[in-house]
């Protein structure tokens, strides 16, 4: 039995679990900006090493796997800033427990904490 | 045996490219609905990575990679539509 198609196999499996942590937190939070934040980043780090199990598994695709992580860490934090930024000026509150809001602060010419 | 572990974590992700459709369904908001539809290509690109894995078949993975490219453009088109409209 080969070992390295197994260690790609359980890797692949705990990435699958980041992306099942992403889509529960995207139904459970309260909000568009929470939502945003499970659903980048756990599903930034579930696709990479989902991806990356595969390529353990067969390595002579480990290239183009590579190509495809690279394309995924570069796209997913721009969409996610595109959107966010769209919800906040379409009037999109934010949710009951929120602390601080740095972009609000920054329309009103406040020199909050933020800066 | 590597096999049943490849299966395993696409049933996984399988069910958790469900689990954020029902957001799609459920979303208050335009932007709740384009947050899951980010989401769920996302998940579905491993998905896609998965069946070119157990069909044996490499240029699956170049219909995975341009599937990342028109989601991508997809989402920033529907940013611009929701901050200032067409």
């Amino acid at each position: 039995m080969q070992i390295l198609p197994v260690i790609g196999g359980l890797v692949s499996i705990v990435g699958a679990v980041f992306l099942l942590l992403a889509a529960i937190g995207i139904i459970r939070m309260p909000d568009v900006y929470n939502r945003m934040q499970t659903g980048t980043k756990a599903t930034t780090l579930g696709s990479i090493l989902f991806l990356l199990g595969i390529g353990l598994a067969e390595p002579s695709w480990f290239g183009k796997i590579i190509l495809l992580i690279v394309f995924i860490v570069f796209t997913n934090p721009i969409s996610s800033h595109v959107l966010a930024r769209a919800a906040h000026f379409r009037g999109i509150r934010l949710a009951e427990g929120s602390v601080r809001d740095c972009l609000a602060d920054d329309e009103a010419g406040e020199k909050g904490v933020c800066e | 045996m590597a096999n049943l572990f490849f299966l395993i974590a696409a049933g996984i992700a399988l069910t958790a490219a469900v689990i954020s459709f029902f957001r799609i369904i459920l979303g208050p908001s335009v932007a709740d609905r384009a947050v899951a539809l980010d989401g769920m290509t996302i998940i579905s690109i491993s998905i896609i990575t998965a069946a070119a894995f157990f069909l044996g078949r490499f240029i699956y993975i170049d219909v995975a990679l341009v599937y990342a490219l028109i989601s991508f453009l997809g989402i920033i088109a529907i940013g611009r539509f929701i901050e200032r409209g067409i």
